[in-house]
């Protein structure tokens, strides 16, 4: 594929340091995503806690953890969606774009776009099986696309 | 440098000393035009037809039939579009392989929108093709036949000498990109039947931006580069002086040093290639295990990627690479190990190493200390790593 393209220093540090790599027993929700344009793969990991609202909305990310096989920037695209989610209501965590996980990245390589799908993509999918598995619906949550690349292209 | 740990020759290597100190007078005082009447030119004029000796007397040629250009691209560039358009009322069928380097192979595209038939041969699991495939693929239209000498990526020499026969006892041109063979390997036109060639000079510790092609006399090929005389007028432009004697003097290095150089590097790849194999599991070479060029060794590792492979080893201070520089930045899959049949995630997770005759020993141990330690930390990371692992303590209960 590639020489190294350049990356911000803030990608670097997500790369070198990735936060909350690693796998959660019995998890709430798993979400793996693949990307049909580099065949790149994310997979998340969230325990959610429901004690803290009243709704399904309002539960609490607890915890999140990431497995990643892919690019530099997908690792830290992975690495910085965990820290984004962590704490953060359902509600918020579904809020959680591409687009702002670029932002929190410092901008990523024009090339590397996609790569930053996975992220939000593989939230979606943890959270969809964390629905899926207690049967309950969450507003504005669809089940996951199983090629990215679909939703990319008309996006 | 010192703290890098270079092992990406196959994507350019160090100007020799002794080059750079042949070149330099011409860049200086010996500036002159080698096209120019005047005696101060002479020098130039000198040195440039000094060097076409050279390389002529390495590849067996006749000096008239050494053509300097722009680099290997070029030289590739040149030949298929060169040869299409001469014999264009011929025919228009050209056969390739689907392993080529990108100058060839996006050249071939661009040749097909033009009206061409291209056909690109496969090759078997170690990256060589079947003479038995080519034979079927000609045609009575068939102009060209373009078959590298040896593969940039998994360092597969082909089988060059009796491509050169199936060639000449169908009346068909053979052009090879001996880009990464040429300097590397012995290379005798006349013996393996080669028509055209390819070769560059800062794969062979030579300056950059300079190549040749070799072309037989009485080839018929449309000039690239139009313009002024220069080259039999096959070829306009300006003399590039320095890099032409710097190409000169790389490939006379090259030659002196080639036996004892192919031992030396043969030993240390063999020594790379035995302890990544060992000592890295679910590990595979890429390429032929001995029919290879001797500063070559790729691997893949399954279950990781490749970008984040050469950054963490970047980090190590050791630049190695995934697939080819001149895809830098594209997604695209490597095209040489999806055509040696490897899946596509296997694919992914390759590493390139390519030695030289400066690299030591101690730098490989350095190396394979690193690749261990990378691997299993992106392992340790790999959603794939993790179900594979699970898949096998299931399948042991
Ligand atoms: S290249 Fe595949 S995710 Fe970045």
């Amino acid at each position: 594929m590639s020489e190294i393209i350049e990356y911000s220093d803030k990608v670097m540090d997500h790369f070198t340091n990735p936060r909350n790599v690693g796998e959660i027993e019995n998890p709430s929700g798993v979400g793996t995503v693949g990307n049909a344009k580099c065949g790149d793969i994310m997979r998340i990991y969230l325990d959610i806690d429901e004690s803290a609202g009243t709704s399904p909305k309002e539960a609490i990310v607890r915890d999140v953890k990431f497995k990643t096989f892919g690019c530099g920037a997908a690792v830290a695209t992975s690495s910085i969606a965990t820290e984004m989610i962590m704490g953060k209501t359902v509600e918020d965590a579904l809020k959680l774009t591409n687009k702002a996980v670029q932002e929190a990245l410092g901008g990523l390589p024009a090339v590397k776009i996609h790569c930053s799908l996975l992220a939000e993509e593989a939230v979606h999918a943890a959270l969809w099986d964390y629905a899926q598995k207690k049967g309950i619906t969450i507003e504005g949550l669809k089940a996951p696309v199983s090629d990215i690349e679909e939703r990319e292209e008309n996006s | 440098m010192s703290d890098v740990i270079y092992l990406d020759n196959a994507a350019t290597t160090k100007v020799a000393p002794e080059v750079y100190e042949a070149m330099k007078p011409y860049f200086e005082e010996l500036f002159g035009n080698a096209a120019s009447i005047y005696r101060f030119a002479g020098n130039s004029r000198k040195a440039v037809e000094a060097a076409r000796e050279t390389v002529a007397d390495f590849l067996g040629a006749k000096p008239n039939e050494i053509y300097f250009t722009g680099g290997g691209s070029e030289s590739d560039n040149w030949a298929l579009k060169g040869v299409a358009y001469a014999l264009k009322d011929k025919g228009k069928h050209i056969i390739t392989t689907k392993i080529e380097h990108h100058a060839i192979l996006h050249t071939c595209e661009f040749l097909s929108k033009q009206g061409f038939d291209i056909t690109y041969l496969d090759v078997d699991e170690n990256g060589v093709i079947d003479i038995e495939a080519l034979k079927a693929a000609i045609r009575p239209d068939t102009i060209l036949i373009s078959v590298m000498f040896a593969n940039n990526e998994i360092g597969t020499v082909e089988p060059i000498k009796a491509i050169g026969e199936v060639a000449k006892e169908n009346g068909i041109y053979f052009h090879t990109d001996a880009v990464q063979a040429y300097g590397h390997l012995p290379i005798d036109v006349n013996e393996l039947k080669i028509d055209l060639l390819s070769a560059s000079g800062h794969k062979i510790n030579g300056p950059k931006g300079i190549g040749i092609m070799y072309i037989r006399n009485g080839v018929k090929i449309d000039p690239f580069i139009h313009g002024g005389a220069q080259e039999r007028s096959r070829r306009a432009g300006t003399h590039n002086t320095p890099g032409i004697v710097g190409f000169g003097k790389a490939t006379e290095l090259a030659k002196e040093k080639m036996e004892s150089r192919r031992k030396y590097e043969t030993g240390l790849r063999d020594y790379l290639i035995e302890r990544v194999l060992s000592e890295v599991p679910y590990t595979k070479l890429n390429g032929h295990r001995t029919d290879r060029l001797s500063n070559n060794a790729n691997f893949s590792f399954q279950f990781i990627e490749g970008e984040s492979l050469l950054i963490m080893l970047d980090q190590k201070g050791i630049c190695g690479s995934s697939g080819s520089a001149c895809t830098s930045g594209s997604l695209d899959p490597y095209h040489v190990l999806l055509a040696i049949g490897l899946p596509h995630e296997i694919a992914h997770g390759s590493l390139r190493l390519t030695l030289s005759d400066e690299t030591t020993k101690d730098e490989i141990d350095t190396t394979v200390e690193a690749v261990k330690f990378v691997v299993e930390r992106l392992r340790s990371m790999s959603p794939l790593y993790e179900d594979f692992i699970k898949a096998k303590k299931a399948e042991d209960r």
